[in-house]
């Protein structure tokens, strides 16, 4: 309409001249087109709306509306599972594709009832609180897929969490009807309560073609060791009940045995080892006096005295949690829940998410045979260990075990892990919990290297138009033997660099490069041209520093490649008055920092401080023309958790905080910024990743009794 | 004319209309895609809350009862996990290997005519030259055997025929119980089956190659496939000498070898040529090997025979990111280990292999993991692997190289080693030890299975080492006055701030002197008894509870503030030695063999550790790692547990020890007293101590020990200001 009416006043070509008559044809022409469009358009738009809302509205159904499904009798029972799959053998992984994401597809199929001929149901509890709250949980994650074609893995809606509730052939019978049960390929199963009386097996005895397994009490035997996944066995009561985190310490009891089903011979020694260290020892068991229900199933007695359980299993550093006709075991979650440390006493068990989770750093396995021995190989543990696992078993539980989310998402990552393995988790990932995470480094560059003397250094000189000083600075690097190159970085962009011919003959290849905005940044930034992995940071007016003082200093980073390796040192302390922290370059005893100004890193670094520095803080030190050593000081301390290395002894330097005639900024106000950067950059960290030390290295024999000539480094330290 | 634009315009309404009726499909098929990835599927069912639990509560509790009678069902499962379903519970004889301290492992003599493989052979020396040989057999928990078993090729020349009939003569046998099977080759042409000619009944196989499905997980040990000039001991380091950035080598992905045209294998690698672009992936296959391929060579051959021929292997090692390591015949190839050593990240095409050592190993993060089905998707695998990934996996490659594989010793000790973690597993090293530096072998889970007790591990803990030392002053000479120096030592020691405790080693000839004899002391003061071994000083004394062990000879001449400084710099360095007066080693080319000298020279490879802070695990190692005949050439003579020491923990660190500031040069020089000579004054002495380097290098299999070129001085150390501004003053009087 518009259109139009802007059309109609303009006078546009393609209607020369028209009659208002005319123009007003045209205008209800265009509208009633236009209304049409927008009509059309709603009318497309409206089915999918009121499809959604029907599906909305169907989404508030009962699972007692899900379709009904009769399974004929002869219908095909699958092979029962094969115990030589693996993912090479028995999943497609055509499926999954290439994947940038490096995610699998899951693809969850809508709720059927399955009933036989005469519609008895398959299953006598039907869908599970658990297993639907699974489902959910996938169904809202990143791995969730409505489209069948697209999908990797498949979840059936069939609940087999309890084999106890299942008609086993005719719930085989139901997988196989699948549309795209295709022998199971690709499809994943949750079990938790596998087998049945009187032998129980350890995995589901439903057949299910080459369908993956995620079960609860697998055994050595049963398990297909990467393609089966053991998971947990879901405890109600981590929903009911609220565990508080405890801090990990002593407790009131050594060892706690709760579980209600122990053989009769295992009770027989708990109670021998309670005869022998006393109160050390809890042994509860279930109440007689108490009725049944829920009641009971929140309590435990010893000797008439009733303990309100879970909450009990805080009480105590260990806690017992033996095989019963099943190998896996429901306290096992409220153990860790409580934060006790479990002693598992299951042979042949396979521990939940044993392929990804360290379980010696969370719990104590000890062989069935020797539970007599178990105060004495417990007692063996140091009280920091036992802190430490204790902290370990919660953090597992609210990673890993707390819901079915949690359970199902592991699951799911798990198998993601082994189909794109260049993207797996890392140990670390998996096994470190939050706090250790926070404050732990895991250095990039972490292999115990000294790099060969040979390759040398590039030496780059930030400058702007100190073109003298430059010159000097220049002429007194190339008398150091192990440089390869100098880079000079041209910050200035209103004048040229000097011609070729004015510039001091050096031995190495010297290279200008000119940047487009004059940034401080530009220093750090990662050209090229530095076929070195040493580089040498140095301002264009560092003219004091000796020849042998440079090469020791890339002698000392050889031996530190991971390092900051300067020679101004300096300090940051925290102002107890002002409440925040301070920036130091007088006589201090303490070093935390190098200039830049003159310092030796490894070119690893320029990516990390151009690519990768966290927050703003790029941005701020070209802002503000200051501060860039800081940042990287920053940078390198955080990534490496170590302090950089001051080399050789103090001189008078020509540095921003020595003079307030050609440098920078004047002393007071530069001091304060760099004050305020500290700050700043914490902040920007979240930590204060700075480490202080009280130490600075020299040659050998430095200041030692000895005929100088015979010293590699004896010009050190000379004014 | 109107008429006509009349129509035109109709025409063209009618057209966009159509239009927008005719996309608007795909418009909303996009629309609605795009919805249908957060729309929730999964129905939020009305009666969710009324949906009963998976399992009664009662059930849970009860778990269908107590089970059957334990002890009777361990009884039943020998019966029948036995076999290719073997398990160390139902296999392994765990009686024969009571104590921690009882794991031993008894090798069967060869028999005299016996024809024994070079590698076999290096595998037996390794097993002999452990800590854990015994050459009793009844102390044995542990057996391998004397027959060579490495390969069961029958068309080999190295083929040992009637395994079966020797080994049932065994009176140690027992159905293979205990017993560990070394194995490289299994199966013959066209098969390669994991046959190996003979039953080995309950024995627990270390083989190279090994399928995951006949792999007895917990049982078995995957070892990886060397060849016969793999050292015996120490081994070549890896090939990485810096970290170079950008990461990227030349070429970014290379494999070289044969092509097999038919047989097993022959899929993955026919189809290797596939992804060969010329450029920066060289992918290049032979049909050259065995006798008769001209007889099954097809149209590709000539051609990729030429392109094999430019280029050379061990060039493309060398400046290669990734290295291609499909399947030959067998599953494994010596491929992986070369590529390893070279830094060259081993891309995988091996389904169904079980990893060297994957029991501990943590491979994915040290190799990319393949699919033989995806091969053509290795190259945007491969290209897509972050440079900063790049960097960590390939220093990982060196890591496990050299942890693992770098000598048969290692392969077999890691062995050995994996199999006494199951045997006490609640005694065993976690995943994190062995796959963090210095690598499982250096971990002695006796001493501790706590992370933070160990010297190496506290920048991944996050935290850092403790604010106290104990004193371990190594006591010689009698007491005979106060104001001897061990005298003079105690008060300077015990000033420290930090120090905890002195522990006094008493290795006099005369008895231990009257606890009143001793000086009262701020700290506690332990006197112990050496038995005048000079390893004693090195021993894991029950006594030292602080991670910091600061090791003094009594005559040592200390300031309180040098040896706090020192405590400080060893808090930055926990895992090495820091120490005072320093030593070096060097290559004497003449003589062909190492020297060791005294003199002051610009660099040092040994603190000595008569003045030397380090971590108290070091005892450990010391005492319990490395081979009693070290310990005993230490006593015997009086002399080298300092340089031994520098051995070891340089061999841990793969890093010098650092030497600090101190005010007075340590002299050489007799002692007052003059009636006894010092030990070092006698010329007997140095020439020992040069022996000793070699004697400790040969045991090693290399040179630990490196140089450095600094020492660590406190910040303002001789510089010109004021003497009050300086906290460590007192090292600078003269």
């Amino acid at each position: 309409m518009c259109a139009a009416v802007k059309y109609g006043s303009r006078g546009p070509a393609l209607i020369p001249r028209m009659k208002t008559k005319h123009r007003i044809y045209y205008i209800t022409l265009f509208s009633v087109v236009l209304l049409g469009l927008i009509a059309t358009g709603m009318f497309q738009f409206w089915p999918h709306s009121i499809e959604s809302s029907a599906e909305w509205s169907l989404d508030r159904r009962s699972v007692h509306d899900a379709p009904l499904v009769r399974i004929p009798v002869s219908s095909p029972i699958p092979e029962r599972g094969d115990l030589s799959c693996r993912m090479h053998t028995c999943f497609d992984v055509y499926r999954c594709g290439y994947n940038p994401k490096n995610k699998i597809k899951v693809y969850i199929y809508p709720l059927q009832r399955f009933v036989d001929e005469v519609g008895v149901p398959i299953s006598s509890t039907g869908l599970s609180r658990e297993y639907n709250d699974l489902l959910s949980a996938i169904s809202d994650s990143d791995f969730y897929t409505d489209d069948v074609t697209r999908a990797c893995l498949f979840i059936p809606s069939v609940d087999v969490m309890n084999q106890n509730s299942l008609r086993i052939r005719e719930t085989a019978q139901a997988l196989a009807m699948l549309p795209r049960w295709d022998k199971g390929m690709n499809h994943l199963l949750f079990n938790m309560l596998p087998g049945g009386p009187p032998d129980y097996n350890t995995a589901l005895d439903v057949p299910r073609d080459r369908a993956l397994l995620a079960g609860g009490g697998f055994s050595t035997w049963t398990y297909r060791q990467g393609y089966d996944v053991s998971i947990p066995v879901y405890s109600p009561l981590s929903a009911e009940v609220d565990l508080p985190e405890r801090q990990p310490g002593p407790r009131r009891y050594f060892i706690l045995s709760s579980q209600t089903a122990i053989h009769r011979e295992y009770r027989v020694e708990l109670e021998r080892l309670k005869e022998e260290n006393g109160e050390a020892l809890l042994l509860l068991d279930k109440c007689s006096n108490l009725s049944q229900g829920l009641a009971s199933v929140r309590k435990r007695c010893y000797k008439g005295q009733v303990y309100d359980y879970p909450q009990i299993l805080q009480e105590s550093s260990f806690c017992v949690v033996l095989r019963g006709a099943r190998l896996g075991q429901a306290t096992l979650s409220d153990v860790l829940q409580a934060g006790c440390v479990p002693v598992i006493m299951a042979d042949s068990y396979i521990l939940p998410f044993s392929e990804v989770l360290d379980w010696k750093r969370a719990s104590v396995v000890i062989p069935e045979e020797k539970l007599p021995e178990m105060y004495t190989i417990l007692k063996s543990i140091p009280h920091r260990q036992v802190e430490e696992m204790q902290r370990q078993a919660r953090w597992f539980w609210d990673a890993y075990f707390s819901s079915m989310k949690a359970i199902g998402m592991t699951t799911l990552q798990i198998i993601n892990d082994r189909i794109y393995p260049y993207a797996a988790r890392t140990y670390e990932e998996w096994n470190n919990p939050p706090v250790v995470k926070w404050s732990s480094v895991n250095s990039p560059l972490f292999l115990p290297l000294i790099p060969p003397r040979s390759p040398g250094f590039t030496a780059v000189v930030l400058t702007y138009d100190r073109i003298e000083s430059l010159f000097r600075v220049i002429t007194e690097i190339s008398k150091v033997p192990s440089l390869a190159k100098l880079l000079v970085v041209w910050n200035n962009q209103n004048k040229s660099p000097p011609e070729e011919t004015l510039w001091p003959k050096v031995a190495v290849p010297l290279k200008v490069v000119r940047t487009k905005e004059n940034k401080l940044s530009n220093r750090f930034f990662p050209f090229d041209e530095i076929e070195t992995e040493a580089v040498l940071a140095i301002d264009d007016d560092i003219i004091m520093l000796t020849s042998d003082e440079l090469q020791f200093g890339y002698e000392v980073w050889r031996e530190f490649p991971d390092r900051l390796v300067g020679y101004p040192g300096r300090l940051h302390l925290w102002d107890h008055e002002m409440g925040k922290w301070k920036y130091e370059s007088e006589w201090t005893n303490e070093v935390s920092m190098v200039l830049t100004g003159a310092a030796f890193y490894h070119k690893y670094f320029n990516y990390l401080y151009t690519y990768k520095m966290p927050g703003d803080i790029k941005n701020w030190v070209d802002a503000h023309m200051n501060c860039e050593d800081i940042a990287m000081n920053f940078l390198v301390a955080n990534i490496t958790g170590k302090a950089p290395i001051k080399v050789t002894p103090r001189k008078k330097f020509k540095c921003p905080e020595c003079t307030a005639i050609d440098g920078l900024s004047l002393d007071q106000t530069h001091m304060v910024e760099r004050s305020e950067c500290i700050n700043k950059f914490a902040s920007v960290f979240g930590t204060m990743p700075l480490k202080v030390v009280e130490h600075r290295a020299d040659p050998v024999l430095y200041k030692d009794d000895f005929p100088e000539k015979l010293k590699s480094f004896p010009n050190i330290g000379s004014l | 004319m109107q008429a006509r634009k009349k129509y035109v315009l109709l025409g063209l309404c009618s057209f966009c209309w159509l239009l927008l009726y005719y996309l608007q499909d795909r418009l909303l098929g996009f629309l609605a895609y795009r919805r249908g990835e957060g729309a929730r599927p999964w129905p939020d069912w009305l009666d969710r809350d009324l949906l009963p639990g998976f399992a009664e509560h009662a059930e849970l509790l009860n778990d269908g009862g107590p089970g059957d009678s334990p002890r009777q069902r361990r009884q039943a499962w020998t019966g029948i996990y036995k076999d290719s379903r073997c398990r160390m519970e139902t296999c392994f004889d765990f009686a024969r290997c009571q104590a921690l301290s009882a794991f031993r492992v008894y090798v069967y003599p060869p028999e005299k005519s016996e024809r024994v493989s070079e590698s076999y052979r290096k595998i037996l020396t390794s097993v002999a030259e452990s800590r854990y040989y015994t050459s009793d057999p009844r102390e044995a928990c542990l057996f391998v055997l004397g027959i060579d078993t490495l390969d069961r090729d029958q068309l080999s020349t190295q083929f040992v025929p009637n395994v079966d009939e020797r080994i049932r003569g065994y009176p140690l046998w027992n159905d293979g119980r205990n017993h560990v099977i070394f194995n490289l080759y299994s199966g013959t042409w066209p098969n390669y089956t994991e046959d190996l000619g003979f039953n080995m009944g309950q024995a627990i196989l270390a083989k190279a190659s090994l399928n995951t499905e006949h792999f007895r997980p917990g049982f078995d040990v995957s070892i990886p496939l060397f060849s016969k000039e793999h050292p015996q001991k120490g081994g070549e380091r890896g090939w990485l000498v810096r970290n170079t950035v950008p990461p990227r080598r030349k070429y970014l992905l290379m494999f070289k070898g044969k092509r097999y045209l038919t047989g097993i294998g022959s899929d993955t690698r026919n189809a290797l040529h596939h992804i060969h672009n010329g450029k920066d992936i060289v992918s290049l296959t032979t049909c050259r090997h065995g006798k008769d391929w001209e007889k099954h060579k097809d149209a590709r051959c000539d051609r990729d025979n030429r392109e094999y021929e430019r280029f050379d292997y061990q060039e493309l090692l060398h400046n290669s990111t990734f290295c291609l390591v499909p399947r030959g015949r067998r599953l494994g190839s010596f491929r992986f280990l070369e590529s390893l050593q070279a830094a060259c990240i081993p891309v995988l095409l091996s389904n169904g292999w079980e990893l060297p050592f994957s029991d501990v190993i943590q491979w994915n993060q040290a190799v990319v993991e393949g699919d033989e089905r995806l091969l053509l998707q290795v190259p945007s695998t491969v290209r897509a692997v972050s440079p900063d990934r790049v960097l960590a996996l390939r220093q990982r490659t060196q890591m496990l190289w050299d942890a693992y594989f770098s000598s048969v010793d290692k392969i077999v000790l890691t062995t050995l080693e994996i199999i006494k973690d199951r045997v006490y597993s609640h005694i065993s090293r976690n995943k994190f030890m062995w796959n963090a530096l210095p690598g499982g072998l250096l971990v002695l889970p006796e001493y501790s299975t706590h992370l933070a007790h160990y010297p190496f591990y506290y920048h991944s803990l996050g935290i850092s080492p403790g604010q106290e030392f104990t004193a371990v002053i190594h006591a010689t000479s009698p007491l005979l006055s106060q104001s001897q120096p061990i005298m003079k030592l105690l008060q300077v020691v015990s000033k420290s701030k930090y120090c905890s405790q002195i522990i006094i080693l008493w290795n006099s000839e005369k008895s231990l002197p009257q606890r009143s004899k001793w000086p009262p002391m701020p700290v506690p003061l332990i006197v112990t008894d050496g038995r005048r071994k000079t390893s004693s000083r090195f021993l894991p004394h029950a006594a030292i509870e602080t991670e910091a062990v600061l090791s003094l000879d009594e005559d040592t001449v200390l300031l309180t503030s040098e040896i706090n400084f020192a405590f400080h710099v060893w808090r930055s360095f926990p895992e090495r030695i820091v120490g005072y007066p320093p030593r070096s080693h060097f290559w004497d080319p003449v003589k062909k063999a190492w020297g060791y000298t005294s003199k002051w020279t610009n660099e040092y490879s040994i603190v000595l550790t008569g003045a030397a802070f380090y971590h108290r695990y070091y005892h450990h190692l010391f005492s319990h790692y490395l081979p009693s005949s070290l310990r005993a050439l230490v006593d015997r003579t009086a002399n080298c547990e300092d340089i031994l020491m520098n051995f070891l923990v340089s061999s841990v660190t793969h890093m010098p020890p650092i030497k600090v500031a101190q005010r007075k040069q340590y002299k050489e020089m007799p002692t007052l007293q003059g009636t006894k000579m010092a030990p070092w004054a006698n010329p007997e002495h140095f020439t020992q101590r040069q022996e000793c380097v070699n004697t400790f290098a040969s045991w090693f299999g290399y040179m630990p020990l490196m140089h450095s070129q600094f020492r660590l001085d406190p910040v303002l150390f001789k510089d010109h200001v004021s003497v009050l501004r300086k906290r460590y003053k007192d090292l600078e009087r003269v």
